[in-house]
């Protein structure tokens, strides 16, 4: 599906066992041997500390007694969802995980807006102001405005420790326009001129045709805005300031970064509360989750959307 | 309208109702005011969009004026007393807390550039030439996960991982070996925010890599193995000639953003570490700007900041062009 794929499907992959190219000399076992291990320890050290993660957030107070208050591998016998439990029964995790989903869905859906209609006027070559706009973008792309007047503009527009401070700054990515662009670009031409005789306006044949054709560089986009928002820390940082109003990063910087004990004022419940690595640890999977969720379906438009931006950009 | 369809490039503007003069006069010739209001239904979609951008990327460009001003949040930009160059007296004053900043930046600049940069094309490299198309797309996935996971995470996991109370110092406890303190050691800080650098985002440079690779064309390979070429002399003369173009275009935008030394991944773990082994610019721009109040000098840094990355991309474009190569635009 992707271009990575096409291309290597093209020209044979002569890398599968038996279907080398002739010419091809045949693989060093040994060497082949050294790249597969060198290979697996790069995977093995992406995905230990998450399985550790995971099973340090699964385990009972003995378990992890019985590993003197570190990190586990294995769960043990009885898997503990007591970590989570609490950290959902309301408090400051449970506030902080709405915050964080109600401005990466409202984010997301806003920015693909507004990109994709930007994106849209721009791919029109000769539509009206194309040229300067399309300027603008590819400056912004070179350079950011910094941090202290960024952050005097936020507060002169009275958006300080409010939400929106965290959506509109960030809610166009010039990058991602140009990719956009480019991708609008590729569609072809016949389709808006007969859409257009047929008496389509620019809003018809961009819902009913361009959005339509695009879906995966919209997936991919919005991918990439989604985790942005989801991630969001340093505007957080920065912009909100009251703890009632966190999302999850400054939730995860307070409480498993900096290991803030975690007590039952933070947490609906005072009675029986699991043990304190259990809970940090939970809360840096529910972190991790959503993002894990979404990623297998995204993956496979990679490809495809970073080398648009390579080529065009 | 009709005729044009032919002469019309791809990607230009259609609309419902084509403007009657344009059939006569051109479409050269058709007005400003008239290509708005045919377009107008166009420009409004992108509209928003445009908005956002120039309010977020361009108008805090002004707010730069503060560099020069006595700037007081109670007063206000429209108040503030205008005092000159003295917001950037840190320039030749040589501001001790300043110079160290710089220095800790320019030393992250050149460790990340020499050693964190080419991990990329190595393990490009290194997964196009494995064998077994469905193990190498595993890989791939399981490489490029890091990427999308913010810095909070990313920290959390290492500190889990190395910290004191971490896998791996529980792991020494147990079968007792000595500690291997790593986090909130000033002296191993910069290594840590190296490896950190490379765990989350050399997975995901490949991508690049691999797309380059993907479309050398392989009759080069089949004609330099005929010819006796083995695999190294392969890799040496076709792959990596191949790819140079993309390698120094990269490294053009790496320089733009050479001053930029990872701004949340430094500020999370400065705590511990202590500020004469952590602060970078941008941290010393927060540090004394947002959370000190001298907004005017802290202002000041940050557009010297900007001129200089800025420089630094024309400047490697130029240089980019002498040797022949395409840069990031042309002139």
């Amino acid at each position: 599906m992707t271009t990575l794929d096409q291309a290597t499907a093209k020209t044979g992959a002569g890398s599968r066992a038996g279907k080398r190219p002739v010419w091809m000399e045949r693989p060093n076992p040994l060497v082949q041997f050294l790249k597969f291990i060198a290979l697996l320890v790069s995977a093995a050290l992406v995905i230990l500390p998450f399985w550790s993660v995971l099973a340090t957030s699964l385990a009972d107070k003995q378990t992890l007694d019985a590993a003197a208050g570190g990190m586990v591998m294995w769960p043990g016998r009885g898997l503990s969802l007591s970590a989570y439990q609490a950290i959902l029964s309301g408090g400051v995790v449970t506030r902080a995980l709405v915050i964080s989903i109600g401005i990466t869905v409202i984010g997301t859906l806003l920015s693909l807006a507004a990109t994709a209609g930007l994106a849209y006027w721009l791919s029109r070559s000769r539509s009206f102001a194309a040229r300067p706009v399309l300027m603008l973008v590819l400056g912004a792309v070179l350079f950011s405005p910094g941090l202290i007047p960024s952050y005097l503009l936020v507060k002169q527009l009275n958006l300080l420790d409010n939400w929106w401070s965290l959506i509109l700054p960030v809610l166009v990515n010039a990058f991602n326009v140009i990719v956009m662009r480019a991708f609008f670009q590729e569609l072809p031409a016949e389709l808006f001129e007969s859409a257009a005789i047929d008496g389509a306006s620019s809003l018809t044949i961009l819902t009913r045709i361009v959005l339509p054709l695009s879906k995966a560089v919209l997936a991919v986009i919005g991918l990439f805005y989604a985790v942005g928002y989801w991630n969001a820390f340093f505007n957080a940082l920065i912009y909100i300031q009251t703890a009632d109003k966190w999302p999850m990063a400054l939730v995860l910087r307070t409480y498993v970064v900096n290991q803030t004990t975690i007590g039952g004022e933070q947490i609906g419940s005072t009675e029986g509360l699991p043990p304190q690595l259990s809970m940090e640890m939970a809360i840096l999977v529910i972190a991790i989750l959503p993002i894990l969720i979404v990623y297998p379906f995204i993956q496979k438009h990679f490809a495809k959307g970073v080398m648009i931006g390579a080529v065009k950009g | 309208m009709g005729q044009s369809s032919l002469t019309r490039p791809a990607g230009e503007a259609i609309t419902a109702v084509p403007p009657p003069e344009s059939a006569i006069i051109g479409r050269r010739r058709v007005g400003r005011l008239q290509r708005l209001s045919r377009d107008k239904l166009l420009v409004g979609i992108g509209l928003p969009g445009a908005i956002a951008l120039v309010l977020f990327q361009y108008v805090p460009l002004l707010g730069n004026v503060i560099a020069f001003q006595d700037y007081q949040p109670y007063l206000g930009i429209t108040e503030a007393p205008f005092i000159g160059l003295q917001n950037f007296s840190f320039l030749w004053t040589g501001e001790a807390s300043f110079v160290n900043a710089l220095v800790n930046t320019l030393i992250l600049t050149i460790i990340q550039t020499v050693l964190v940069f080419p991990v990329p094309l190595f393990l490009a490299l290194l997964l196009n030439s494995l064998a077994g198309e469905r193990l190498k797309r595993l890989l791939q996935s399981i490489l490029y996960m890091p990427h999308f996971l913010s810095w909070v995470i990313v920290v959390a996991l290492f500190q889990q991982m190395l910290g004191n109370a971490g896998m791996l110092n529980t792991f020494l406890v147990q079968h007792g070996l000595p500690q291997f303190h790593i986090i909130g050691v000033p002296d191993l800080f910069k290594a840590l925010i190296t490896t950190q650098a490379i765990w989350k985002d050399a997975g995901w440079g490949t991508i690049i890599f691999l797309a380059a690779i993907s479309q050398i064309d392989q009759e080069q390979y089949e004609a330099a193995a005929v010819d006796g070429a083995g695999a190294w002399r392969r890799l040496w003369h076709i792959t990596l000639p191949s790819l140079k173009g993309l390698f120094i275009l990269l490294l053009i935008l790496r320089l733009g953003n050479s001053l930029n030394v990872g701004f949340e991944q430094i500020i999370l773990q400065q705590g511990p570490v202590g500020l004469e082994a952590s602060e970078v610019l941008d941290t010393w721009v927060f540090n004394n700007g947002i959370i000190g109040g001298n907004w005017g000098m802290s202002a000041a840094v940050g557009l010297v900041k900007m001129v200089v990355g800025i420089g630094l991309v024309v400047g490697a474009n130029k240089l980019a062009h002498v040797f022949g190569e395409r840069g990031v635009y042309e002139k």
